[in-house]
């Protein structure tokens, strides 16, 4: 059967059209589909559109009622941004999203980030003092288990003296 | 103004410099997602907000200057003409996206144009870092060293789980996206690429054209970069990129050299032909251009061509844009119109080193 849109190419898909109630069949080549709208492409590349709306609408009927009427309700305190705002445009507002839309964002940042929902790198010098601290802190602590481990106990010592003086610098800029 | 001149505008001043393994790697970028805690990001931000953010910028940066790199300037987009803004995105001081800002946004430019800062883009500040040649690290130490200078005033938006927050959930976390543009004719020419790409997207990098998102690979210029953001040091991020495109560095050698021991002359008869296109033609198409570019590099690179600098595909390729192809001709112009002034500046580069 040659496509009924330009007669030259064969018709290798086949629709149902309905159009004020009446259903018409359709036979056209792959060309003419795509040209005439009759299949709808997903836009080049990666589309966080789609990704969010398949992530909000996978759910089964009544999980999606409950979440229609949280997501009616959920807004961004900061920038008025609503949830489903977010699920439409896949975009923050400000800063203040994160926590507002917090309860959505694993599955999203899991599928983005393979599988990563959590932060592991440069902490900001001037703002993130304490937390830079602390993130050394615990990198010590790896290192202590592992030095005791291996009996390496002079060693273990002198990191353990490290631990205890970033450990007063914390506590003294809290005083 | 000569054509000399004018080149030496189109190329910013670091791509003068040779880095290692710049045969392959033309160079390499890091660009980190910055965002002002108080304020709303760019798409939802009153425009008094933007502006206050803008003129924070000016009065702070424009000026200073940030270790080697020279005095900043601060240029509002908003002043400048649709060719202009081209202009700047083909030198790739800006991206498309902050080019098309109608609200308060502007850029800070280094003098030697390693260092941009977009400001109020899709994030309040987009750093960017050049370094020529394949230098990621050494890119990656300095792009820490101008945000901890940007952070001494500006309060980030920063969150210890999430880390960097940013305005596309795609940057959030280290905001970083590390790049390098590879020139792979032979990986091109044996369709080795194609079977390549998969595999480095398995690895959570990204594959694409020079122009960004979307564009094909002009010229066989390929750009390399990260695509996760979150759970992964800047190191890890910048060490995975870096050992793939040592991969890549390696095969397109091998690929070079195979095509020169099996098949010399024909290649010798390709990159001949293209330089003879260049060098004689009166209508060139960009997408031509590109091509004929790529292997006339590939064969000064291999040594088939002596007489023609190295820097020729850099200087072409910008020069050859639309945008720059308009500032030279000093009015707006036809793609055909583009086709001949394109032709013409292409013969007169040759020939000011014959
Ligand atoms: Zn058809
Ligand atoms: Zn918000």
């Amino acid at each position: 059967m040659e496509c009924q849109e330009c007669h030259q190419r064969p018709a290798t898909l086949h629709f149902t059209q309905v159009i004020n109630g009446d259903k018409t069949e359709v036979y056209v080549c792959e060309v003419c589909a795509k040209e005439k709208g009759y299949m709808t492409y997903p836009e080049e590349g990666y589309s966080l559109h789609h990704l969010l709306s398949g992530l909000f609408t996978s759910t089964n009927e009544n999980q999606q009622n409950t979440a229609r009427q949280q997501m009616s309700n959920l807004q961004c305190p900061q920038c008025e941004m609503t949830l489903s705002e977010f699920k439409r445009v896949g975009k923050f507002g400000c800063s203040q999203c994160y926590q507002t839309f917090e309860d959505y964002l694993d599955p999203i940042f899991r599928r983005v980030h393979s599988g990563n929902t959590t932060h592991h790198g440069k902490i900001p010098a001037r703002k993130g003092g304490d937390m830079r601290i602390r993130k050394q802190v615990d990198a010590y602590r790896d290192e202590l288990q592992r030095l005791i481990k291996n009996e390496a106990f002079e060693e273990a010592a002198t990191v353990r003296d490290k631990i205890k003086e970033l450990e007063k610098e914390i506590g003294g800029d809290e005083a | 103004m000569t054509l000399q001149q004018f080149m030496n505008e189109a190329i910013s001043p670091w791509m003068r410099e040779d880095g290692p393994d710049s045969d392959i790697v033309l160079s390499s970028r890091i660009r980190l997602a910055r965002n002002f805690s108080q304020y709303s990001f760019p798409i939802l931000a009153d425009e008094s907000d933007l502006e206050h953010i803008s003129s924070f910028i000016r009065e702070e940066y424009e000026h200073q200057s940030f270790q080697d790199y020279q005095e900043f300037s601060f240029i509002p987009i908003q002043k400048l003409s649709p060719v202009e803004r081209r202009v700047l995105v083909e030198k790739h001081l800006i991206s498309p996206h902050l080019a098309e800002q109608d609200h308060s946004s502007a850029v800070l430019i280094s003098k030697n144009e390693q260092v941009s800062i977009m400001v109020n883009e899709e994030d309040h500040l987009r750093l960017q870092l050049y370094y020529p040649g394949f230098q990621l690290t050494k890119a990656l130490e300095k792009v820490f060293e101008l945000d901890d200078w940007l952070e001494e005033k500006v309060n980030y938006a920063f969150d210890e789980k999430r880390g960097y927050l940013t305005g596309c959930p795609t940057n959030v976390g280290t905001g970083m996206r590390a790049s390098v543009m590879m020139h792979l004719p032979a990986l091109a020419w044996t369709q080795q690429i194609n079977r390549m790409i998969p595999a480095i997207n398995q690895l959570g990098l990204v594959v694409r054209g020079i122009y960004g998102e979307g564009s094909e690979a002009k010229g066989n210029v390929f750009q390399i970069s990260n695509q996760i953001t979150l759970g992964k040091s800047e190191e890890d991020i910048v060490e995975d990129l870096q050992s793939v495109a040592g991969q890549l560095i390696e095969q397109e050698r091998k690929a070079r050299n195979r095509i020169m021991e099996q098949s010399a002359k024909r290649l010798e008869d390709r990159i001949y032909r293209s330089y003879g296109i260049l060098a004689y033609s009166r209508i060139i198409e960009s997408k031509e251009a590109a091509s004929c570019l790529s292997d006339v590099r590939l064969g000064i690179d291999l040594g088939v061509i002596e007489n023609v600098s190295r820097s020729i595909l850099n200087e072409l390729m910008v020069l050859t844009q639309p945008g720059f192809l308009q500032q030279y001709a000093k009015k707006s112009l036809a793609p055909n119109e583009r086709d001949v002034l394109r032709a013409s500046l292409i013969r007169e580069r040759i020939q000011l080193e014959n």
